[in-house]
């Protein structure tokens, strides 16, 4: 299956003073799905448009199987694009719709007609050729754009948050569709988002931006264990952070010295270098911290609320030491769980493994 | 139950009446009734039916010939228009803010200055003396200077320039909301910049052409300052007719006759137009935004499509010749080339006016290029009582058109956005009928309505006749304020703590407010334009500005209409400026 690789090499581009995207690099391997990370206005339409050749880039190279396309035109990328209001053309119904690169492409008719109906079947649409865009719901709307774009075979897949419109269930049910349709075409995807729990299921790598940078790229369990940024850690999932200072530094991990607290605990890095005596944010997933009546040593605090959302309960705990910002622990819903009172003291307590230290960049 | 759901029903029928009454008896007394005389007057005389008027009218070859020189005209004049005016239209829709408010500015201006005033610069301009013929001297393309004026040629001239705009205006309104990803997302998929603009660009702005091109066409064919001003013997368009044989013979019964074939005329036009493209299209934007897929049958779509595949291939190949190697830098930047047409367009639209400027403080007369500077024609035009009781007229009739025409259209706007009654559509057409009825027929019935009641020459009876043509612009900004306008607000307002009063000083006015300003200066200056019913309906007394205008043009060409268009000119761009600013603070919100 055609599929190409994609080299970006210090790409910048601003809209007047302002810096949509600071000068950037990113390497994406062939067949690999790679979601752009990151809230609003970070950058990420942005680099998709330079990418796709709806934007000239101020500075950079885009290579795709190192070839240097960062001069020519959109329509002779081979580069598909997802739109995230799908942009699909009104005054052509979904069979044209689908048709159109092919014709571009000047394939005849015959085999036009059997690709498209091929696309269709992919995204599972078949009956609905012969309609206009505007008759189709949301989601049928999202699978025919899909299908226009997978029906080229382009090398190299965009999707700009191409689930934005769409409520939780067909988002469930979309995400699969295209994880499935990525396995059996194996076409190099970026795909951009804003939900992280998306980006977390679909991803081989995920790239977190920020302010028009990248802030870190790894796969997503690289990003969810090891942040190497407060950001990054307060972006992808729930986390407590805490400051803390480093004692000492060995093959293991960190000595360190939470604040406002005597009593040293140990903590793992996160692939950065630490130095003895550096500020430090150590963090530790709500699920890692194991809440126990008060009494079994450690960090102790007030609880402040339960909250249970379905599947998962937390706690919101208040540490009794100064300095401390409330915690959150959360563990699987069971009825019959151990009643919590508001205002109880507990001991907070988790396993060094778990706690992961982060320099304090100050949170940006 | 039964009683009180009647009762309920009753009440809500006369909200209706309360709120559409004034409206439909405006436009039944004034319009309805008038045309209906008219056109009865042409198959009527004093000994029961005939039809002599008709068979005068078809006698001779002449009245025919009018006719098909009247059709000639605004057919080319049409086609000129939307050509030219695309690419004007394409260009404000996809610039930037700051430019498109600059583009759109001249546009508006050139839109809102009297006709009379453009047609007459366009005397200056072309005579013997004028610009054009001093500059062709100074090049040396000609040695004497040549008859540029009282042909087609001028005629077309005039015509373009009057309309352009309306064509640029009414095509901008389709395009500003067509999807700027749609051509980008025919680029990724393939389609080289010629091919994505013929193929996807240009049918989705198909409605704005046909409704720009029917629009220019009706007002075209309803003409009669530029062909009266610009034009030769053999350019006479068919309302000089009626003008003549109501002016000079009083012949209510030919004037009548000449009107039907008029009015048939154009309602062949729109019979047309909604068989190939459905009327559904002209009447707001929201048509625009979804268009229906077209009712060309099959075949016909066929060829369609393979025209335009031709037309994307063709200008791929023309691009890809351009010497440019900068063709494809940039995706969003709109090419030199249209730009510098664009700058051209509006240039020639503007220019004539603007040149009337310098002349009409030069002691030299029309003649170019102006010669000293003297105050002496504006002298003239304020110590002439004549021009001076003109302008106070036109400025009490266009305030009075204005309040009429927005105290009677803006509850008729909430009628038909926020009540369910029945025939909506219907009612629309209903209210929006002024537009399509050339002005000439309305003027001409009026004008015997009047006569027959006293109202000649009285300021009452023009603001009614003005209102009548101003109030389907009322009632169309208000509905698409209203439509724009979320009740919701007002309850937001109300549930965060604001008295009744202040919800409508601070919220309720400041929305409407705007819409009602911007509806009351298109009206005011609707009729403060307005010639066609006031050169009859004053009655050769009591003048209006236009009709004042009119009266002297049509005499000799002089510096003392110099000083006053440029008058003209800047009042409206005022008025512009005003009406946009008020708008843009409205659309800030
Ligand atoms: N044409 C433009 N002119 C000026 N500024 C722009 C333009 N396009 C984008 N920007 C700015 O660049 C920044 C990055 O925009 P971009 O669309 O890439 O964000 P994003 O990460 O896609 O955000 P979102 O998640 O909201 O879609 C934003 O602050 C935006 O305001
Ligand atoms: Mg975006």
């Amino acid at each position: 299956m055609v599929s190409s690789s994609l080299r970006i090499l210090g790409l910048s581009k601003r809209y007047g003073d302002f810096v949509a995207l600071a000068p950037t690099s990113l390497d994406v391997a062939k067949g690999e799905f790679l979601t752009l990370l990151g809230p609003s206005g970070s950058g990420k339409t942005t680099l998709l448009s330079l990418i796709a050749g709806l934007a000239h880039p101020d500075e950079g190279q885009i290579l795709v199987d190192d070839a240097d396309v960062t001069h020519s035109p959109a329509y002779a990328r081979d580069i598909g694009v997802v739109f995230q209001n799908y942009a699909l053309f009104p005054h052509m119904t979904v069979e044209d719709n689908i048709a159109f690169p092919l014709k571009m492409r000047k394939v005849s008719e015959a085999e036009a007609r059997r690709r498209t109906m091929e696309a269709l079947e992919t995204v599972r649409l078949p009956h609905v050729a012969k309609r206009f865009p505007r008759e189709l719901s949301g989601g049928q709307q999202q699978r025919i754009a899909l299908a226009r774009c997978i029906v080229y075979r382009p090398a190299i897949i965009l999707m700009d948050e191409p689930l934005g419109a769409l409520d939780k269930k067909l988002r469930d049910q979309m995400q699969l569709e295209i994880k499935r349709i990525h396995r059996e075409l194996r076409t190099t995807i970026i795909y951009v988002t804003h939900d992280q729990e998306e980006a977390m299921t679909m991803s081989d790598r995920i790239c977190l931006m920020n302010a028009g940078a990248i802030e870190q790229l790894g796969t997503p369990e690289d990003l969810y264990f090891r942040p190497r940024s407060v950001f990054v850690a307060d972006f992808l999932g729930e986390s407590n952070l805490l400051s803390a200072t480093v004692r000492d530094v060995d093959a293991h991990g960190l000595d360190i010295a939470l604040a406002a607290q005597a009593a040293p605990s140990r903590a793992v890095g996160n692939g950065a270098q630490f130095a003895a005596g550096e500020p430090i944010k150590v963090m530790v997933r709500p699920q890692n911290l194991q809440v126990a009546t008060a009494g079994a040593g450690g960090l102790t605090g007030r609880l402040v609320d339960v909250m249970i959302s379905g599947s998962l309960t937390r706690l919101y705990i208040a540490p009794e030491v100064a300095g401390l910002p409330q915690l959150v622990a959360a563990y699987p819903t069971r009825s019959g769980s151990a009643p919590h009172e508001i205002g109880q003291l507990v001991s907070l307590a988790w396993n060094p493994a778990d706690a992961v230290a982060i320099r304090d960049d100050g949170g940006r | 139950m039964g009683a009180k759901q009647r009762a309920l029903s009753q009440g809500r029928i006369w909200s209706w009446v309360a709120m559409g009454g004034p409206l439909g008896l405006l436009l039944v007394l004034f319009l309805v009734y008038p045309v209906g005389q008219l056109l009865l007057l042409s198959i009527h005389n004093d000994s029961g039916f005939t039809l002599a008027q008709y068979r005068q009218l078809f006698a001779s070859s002449v009245y025919v010939d009018v006719l098909l020189i009247t059709l000639k005209i605004s057919l080319v004049t049409t086609l000129v228009c939307v050509v030219t005016g695309y690419p004007i239209a394409y260009l404000i829709s996809v610039v930037g803010k700051e430019r498109k408010a600059t583009l759109l500015f001249w546009v508006l201006l050139s839109f809102w200055t009297s006709f009379l005033v453009r047609a007459f610069a366009w005397i200056v301009l072309l005579g013997r003396n004028g610009v054009i013929n001093k500059l062709l001297l100074s090049l040396g393309i000609i040695s004497s200077p040549a008859n540029l004026l009282y042909n087609f040629g001028s005629v077309l001239v005039g015509m373009v320039n009057a309309l352009l705009p309306l064509a640029v205006l009414t095509m901008l309104s389709v395009m500003e909301n067509i999807d700027r990803n749609l051509p980008r997302a025919a680029a990724t998929l393939g389609a080289r910049p010629g091919m994505a603009f013929w193929k996807i660009y240009f049918p989705l702005s198909l409605p704005g052409v046909a409704a720009a091109g029917i629009m220019v066409f009706v007002t075209a064919i309803g003409f009669f300052i530029v062909p009266a001003l610009l034009g030769g013997r053999r350019d006479t368009m068919i309302t000089q007719l009626i003008i003549d044989q109501i002016q000079q013979t009083m012949n209510w019964g030919f004037a009548g006759a000449i009107s039907v074939l008029l009015l048939f005329v154009v309602l062949i036009v729109f019979a047309a137009y909604d068989r190939l493209l459905g009327l559904s299209t002209m009447t707001g934007s929201a048509a625009a935004r979804k268009p229906e897929p077209s009712r060309l049958s099959e075949p016909l779509a066929k060829v369609g499509d393979v025209l335009l595949t031709v037309l994307g291939t063709i200008s791929d190949a023309i691009i890809s010749l351009l010497p440019s190697r900068r063709r494809d830098r940039n995706p969003d930047q709109p090419g030199l080339g249209l730009q510098a047409f664009v700058w051209t367009m509006l240039l020639i639209i503007s220019l004539p006016t603007v040149l009337m400027i310098p002349l009409s403080f030069g002691k030299g007369g029309l003649n170019w290029p102006p010669q000293g500077f003297t105050l002496h024609w504006y002298e003239t035009v304020l110590a002439s009582p004549v021009w001076t009781q003109a302008m106070l007229r036109s400025l009490m009739v266009g305030v009075g058109t204005g309040l009429l025409a927005m105290l009677i259209g803006t509850p008729a706007a909430f009628l038909l956005v926020r009540s369910d009654i029945p025939g909506k559509g219907a009612w629309l057409a209903f209210i929006l009928s002024p537009i399509v009825v050339p002005r000439m027929i309305i003027a001409v019935g009026l004008f015997y309505v009047f006569a027959n009641i006293g109202l000649v020459g009285s300021a009452f009876g023009l603001i009614l006749g003005h209102t009548v043509v101003a109030v389907p612009y009322v009632v169309m900004t208000m509905m698409a304020v209203l439509r724009n306008y979320d009740t919701r607000l007002d309850h937001a307002a109300s549930s965060l703590g604001a008295r009744p009063f202040a919800t409508l000083r601070h919220v309720t006015f400041p929305i409407l407010g705007a819409g009602m300003m911007s509806s009351f200066l298109f009206a005011f200056a609707t009729s403060f334009d307005e010639l066609t019913i006031a050169l009859f309906a004053t009655g050769g007394l009591n003048a209006t500005l236009p009709k004042q205008f009119w009266d002297e043009v049509t005499l000799q060409v002089s510096p003392v209409i110099a000083a006053v268009s440029t008058c003209l000119f800047i009042f409206m761009g005022l008025l512009i400026f005003t009406a946009e600013r008020l708008r843009r603070r409205a659309a800030a919100r």
